[in-house]
Parts: structure tokens; sequence; C-alpha cells
């Protein structure tokens, strides 16, 4: 089961919700509930259901609904209908004592404006959640110390936040949420305010940082770079709704609608896109069953002029040239063993495609693509990489009209 | 000319609800009285006590630990100044007056600004009653207040009080709702109690802004002495008072001036109290 299950969860603004909830189970429009009652539907039934451990970004445009979804888990804003169950149970069945639990030792929060206390030094501040806990201060300024030093602001202990840069303060507000030591990370657009290389860094770091804190991480953007890069799966918000949940390359080769084809079309593909998304199912020569006619009837019908060649188990051998295989047939060869190529490029299915453009340029071969076992997965002709670039992917789904 | 049958009693009914207040309360205003002039007595009692070199130095740390060493050595020589107009003993009646009246102002406007500062319906109701507090002439409390207590320090504490009370409760009112809404969030996400979010966030934060309030609440009762001197509260108001009734020009200003001296030193030593507070912008 997953660790966070989000049903139906709706929220609607205005001082009569209940009554604008009727409204809207009837089927009105966001529109018509907004002209007829004035309430605002910030989110309406978004299901979601979060694994432990995962990097999961919830990424839209402003007024997407987004920031508002983050603060129903810890109920910053309580939600008007629906249910969150973490590990089963209705975080919104939660009494005030449950609530403060809920916020003090399993989910923390890091803030698009850091939100740090002006008053309190980096040590205080990093210490604050343990504070409200009434951990003793020695034991408390200890584990905030450890935590700058994770961040790498040591000898910062003393300084108060407004005497620190943007990213600085930012990474004060990530030791902050990890000092209480929870499973449940929500960041809330935390590195928008910081300028692109800081953003960049704090990425990086925040990546580094996962994969040794292996926390759950809900991550709010509006940036698709940033959630392409962080989100191990992503889900796209619009008007309050959910359009699409998928992995990266999911969100980029299978586009559910418009709007999140409108998104993906400026992204950078190379950095997302990986060996087989690109990869044709190719058509091969087996050492042993064909000889050099076979294969050269094999180029004849797909209009090739090299063909690969595997053996029984479906292993790579190489690649067999149309030149090598019309002198051998005339020769009246019948074995390809001693006709093949060896050298042809080859790479790991999850490589990216930026990885490959190098590969794709220093050899006349298209690239093949191989599991662990050297098994042959698919082939990416030259062009294919490029194509790729352009956001024209074998596996795309036709584009609807309109 | 407005038509004389709409005229209404406003005065008779004021006049009607003192006596029955005095009536009624007399014995719990007659024991409120006692209770407040009990410290009052020891406070100037102190002041009179100590010798006037060590309040002096007294003052002069404060000052130099808030302001710096400009404003000890301004105030020590202030102090001295008024010593040696022969106007010590007033002065510390005075101080005592500004001290008290401040103090009770403090103790009531802290609270009530938090409480106002935590329901806007509480605030629309006292908004209306501290701008009537403030625009109200004294002189129109002055009178019941006398009929309740009698002459003496207590109702003149209690005139100070009702005339300086004001800005501080504003402006604990407004500091804490000056909080920026991030910190505050960002502190309720961390499962801070509303206790909690008061003493560690929201006091901290509007501290500067209380004492801003509090330098006015100060300044304000320091400006009540003269009129606290009528009602019997002896010090440099009497001699303000005295010196215009027998024409002595030269004591009124002796006394005025005193008054001053005191105003200018408690302002830069409070002032400096709020801005050594460890305070820096978002």
């Amino acid at each position: 089961m997953a660790l966070i299950e989000i049903r139906d969860l709706t929220k609607i603004f205005g001082p009569r919700p209940q009554e604008a909830l009727a409204l809207v189970r009837q089927g009105l429009s966001k529109e018509e509930v907004m002209a007829q009652t004035g309430h605002a539907v910030g989110l309406l039934n978004v299901s979601l259901s979060i694994e432990a451990g995962e990097v999961f970004v919830i990424m839209g445009l402003s007024g997407s609904g987004k920031s508002t979804l983050v603060r129903c888990l810890n109920r910053l804003i309580e939600p008007t209908a629906g249910q969150v169950l973490l590990e089963g149970r209705d975080i919104l069945a939660l009494d005030e004592r449950g609530l403060r639990e809920l916020r003090q030792k399993r989910m923390a929060m890091v803030f698009q404006r850091f939100g740090l206390l002006p008053h309190r030094t980096v040590l205080e501040n990093v210490a604050y959640g343990l504070e409200v806990q009434g951990v003793p201060k020695a034991v408390r300024e200890e584990k905030a110390r450890k935590w700058l030093e994770t961040v790498g602001l040591t000898g910062w202990e003393r300084s108060y936040p407004s005497q620190l840069s943007g990213g600085m303060q930012q990474r004060v507000g990530i030791a902050r949420a990890l000092c209480n030591d929870p499973d449940i990370l929500l960041m809330d657009e935390p590195f928008s305010a910081l300028d692109p290389l800081i953003r960049r860094e704090m990425q990086s770091e925040l990546l580094e940082l996962q994969t040794r804190l292996n926390k759950t991480i809900i991550f709010i953007t509006h940036d698709l770079d940033e959630a392409l890069r962080l989100g191990d799966r992503i889900a796209i918000l619009k008007d309050g709704q959910v359009v699409q949940v998928g992995t990266s390359e999911e969100i980029l080769t299978h586009p559910a609608d418009d709007y999140v084809a409108d998104f993906t079309r400026d992204v950078n593909r190379s950095r997302v896109l990986t060996a087989r998304s690109v990869m044709q199912k190719p058509r091969v020569a087996v050492v042993g069953r064909d000889g050099p006619r076979g294969a050269l009837k094999l180029m004849q019908e797909q209009g090739l002029s090299s063909v690969f060649v595997v053996d029984r188990e479906h292993r790579l051998v190489g690649l067999l040239q149309a030149e090598v295989a019309i002198g051998a047939a005339q020769q009246g060869e019948t074995s390809l063993n001693d006709l093949i190529t060896r050298d042809v490029p080859t790479t790991k299915p999850d490589t990216l495609l930026e990885a490959l453009i190098p590969i794709a340029a220093s050899h006349r071969w298209p690239i093949a693509v191989l599991d662990e076992e050297r098994r042959l997965l698919g082939i990416i002709p030259r062009v294919a990489v490029l194509a790729g670039l352009a956001g024209r992917t074998e596996a795309e789904a036709p584009r609807q009209a309109g | 000319m407005f038509p004389q049958s709409f005229k209404l009693p406003l005065a008779d009914w004021v006049d009607k609800g003192v006596a029955w207040l005095v009536e009624v309360g007399g014995p719990f205003f007659d024991w409120l009285g006692r209770m407040l002039l009990k410290p009052l007595v020891g406070l100037e009692n102190f002041l009179l006590w100590l010798p006037w070199w060590a309040l002096l130095l007294a003052v002069a740390a404060v000052a130099w630990r808030t302001a710096g060493w400009k404003l000890a050595l301004g105030s020590a020589i202030g102090l001295a100044f008024i010593g040696t107009l022969g106007l010590w003993t007033h002065a510390m009646r005075t101080l005592t007056l500004v001290i008290a009246g401040t103090a009770l102002a403090v103790i009531v406007a802290i609270p009530t600004g938090i409480a106002m500062s935590r329901s806007d319906r509480l605030e629309r109701a006292i908004r209306p009653l501290l701008d009537l507090m403030q625009t109200l002439p004294s002189f129109v409390y002055l009178v019941p207040i006398l009929m309740l207590f009698g002459m003496g320090k207590v109702p003149a504490v209690l005139a100070t009080f009702i005339y300086a009370v004001p800005p501080a409760i504003r402006l604990t009112n407004l500091g804490i709702r000056q909080v920026p809404a991030d910190v505050i969030e960002a502190a309720k996400a961390f499962g801070t109690t509303s206790g909690q979010m008061l003493l560690k966030v929201q006091l901290p934060l509007a501290m500067p802004t209380i004492m801003a309030g509090i330098n006015q609440t100060v300044m304000m009762a320091l400006s009540m002495v003269v009129i606290a001197s009528m009602i019997g509260a002896a010090g440099l108001g009497t001699e303000v008072l005295n010196g215009i009734a027998r024409i002595e020009t030269g004591r009124s200003f002796a006394g005025g001036i005193s008054i001053v001296i005191l105003a200018i030193i408690i302002d830069r030593v409070t002032q400096g109290l709020s801005k050594s507070q460890p305070q820096t912008s978002g």
C-alpha cells in the first residue's frame, strides 16, 4: 500500500464551502460555482498515491492549486472534502494533538519564502522544531549542528537569517525540516525564489541528500525542468485537477492532453529521454540460422545497408554490412561468423539521450541497446537521436487534432 | 436654533450614573484606592530614600547600555541640573507617578493588545474606546475619578493611566498583527502550539513595535503631570501650577524645564531599549 493516499480531495474557498460543494457535486463547472456562489474551487477530486521513499513532484502553473494541495497534507489548509490517508489512517480525522504530533514527527515543510524566524539565530531556527517538542537545549542544539554541517553551513550557527544569502537561508530551511527527523518532507517551491545557478546546485544537493536519507519527498514546483530532474513521478495539476501522473519519460513521451504537451514542448529532452524511449525494434540476423543470403534479404526488405546479428540467445554479436554480405554470398559463404563487424557502438537502455549524442556523432552505425546479459533490446539509428531531441519519437502517441 | 423640545438629557444621565456608582461602589473603590496606594507610597519612599548620586549613576548606567555614553553623560548632567534647581524631591514624586502610571498601563495594555490581535471583533469593539480615551478632555473624567477616590496619588495615577494606555494597546495589537504570515505558517507547520506561537514567535517579533508603544505611553504619562498635580499628586507639576497661580514665571519655568529634562531622558532610554532588541529585517 502507498504511504500516502489522497482520495477525492476537494478544497473550496469561501464562507460556506459546503453549499458550493453540493453544486460541484451536481456537476457545475468551477466558473458556474464562482458566478453563483462566489466560492473558488481550489482543488477538485484530487486522488494520488505516493509511495514511501519516492520524490513525488506536483507541478502546475500558479493558480493550479499545487500549494493548496501540499498544505492539505499537513492541514495548514483544511480540505472541504475527501481523505488523506497516511499509512491507512485519515489525517483529516486527527484531533489537535494528533495533528501537532503529525507535524512534529512525521511531516516537515520547506517553504518558498523560507519562513525562518528572523529574531533567532541559524542554530535556534534549525533547533526550533525540537524546541517546541520540549527536547532539552543541549540535545536539540547538538542535532541542529549536525544538520547544519550536512547542508554545509558550519560556522554560521550564530548568524541571523537576514545575514545569509537566499540559497543559504533555504539550506537553513532544509536543515530545520530534517532536524525533526520526519519521514516525509513537504517542499513548497523551495528553490523558486533562488537564482538559476543556485537553484541547479540546490537541486543536485537535494538529490544527493535523498540518496542517503531516502525520505518521501513531496515537491511542488512550477518549473517542468525541475520536475523532470527531481521527480521519480510527477503529477501535473491544472485548475485544481490532476491532468496526468507519471514518470518523466511517460509525461514527455505520452502527454495526456494538449495542456501537458504544451508544457513539455520547450523541455530539454536530452536530459530526460533515455535510450529506451527512442530505440526501435530491430530485425536481426541470427548466427547459425541465417546465412549471408538470408541477411541480404532482410536488408532488402527493410531498405537497410546493414543488419545487426545476434546469437540464438539474442545476444549481440555484431553488425553485417551489405557490401560484405554481397561479396560473401557471391563466393558461396554460408556462415556469418567471419563477416561480422564487431566494433559497434552499444549503450544501456536507461542512458540519457544527452550521452548518446557524441556516440551517434562518432560512429557510422546505429547504436545497439543492450541489457545486462548483452541481449539486444533495440537499436537507435543515428537519425532517431536527433528526432528524439526534436520531440518526435517512435513511441509518441498520435496527436489528437485540435 | 435647534428645537428645544428635542433636548437629550445626557448630562442628567451621566450625573445620575456617577452618583449611583459612588453610592453603590463606594466601599469597593475605597478598598481599591487603599490597595493601589500601598505600592505607590512604597515606590515614592524608595525613590526619596535613594541617595541622589545612586539614582543618577543607575540612570546613567542604563542609558550607557541602551544608547551609549553620550546619553549616559547627558542624563547625568540633566538629573544633576534638576537637583541644583532644588527640585529633586519634586522630581522623585513625579517619577513615581510616571512609573506607576506606565506600569499599570503596560500590565493592562499587553494582554488587551494580545487579545485584540487575535479577534477582529474585539478589535472593532475596543478601537472606539481607545479613541475616546485619547480625545476626551481629561478634565471630564477627573471629576468622577475624584468623586470615587478622593484627592491624592491614586486618582492621579488612574487619570494618567486612562490618558496614557491607548498607544501601548494599539501598538501591541499592531505589532502582533504585523508578524509576517509566512513566519506564522512555518511555525505552525512545525507543530507549534498557540501558546508557543505567542511566546516564541509573535511577541518577540512584535517587541520593537510594543516598545515604541510603551515609549509613547511614558511620554503621555509625563504630559499628565501638571493635571495630576491639580488633584493632589505633588511633584514638578505642583511647581508649575503654583508658579502660574502666584504669577512666578521663574518658578513655573524651573518646574517645566525639569519635566522636559525627565521626558527627554526617559524617551531616549526607552527608545534605546526597543532598538537594542535583537531584531533583523526579513
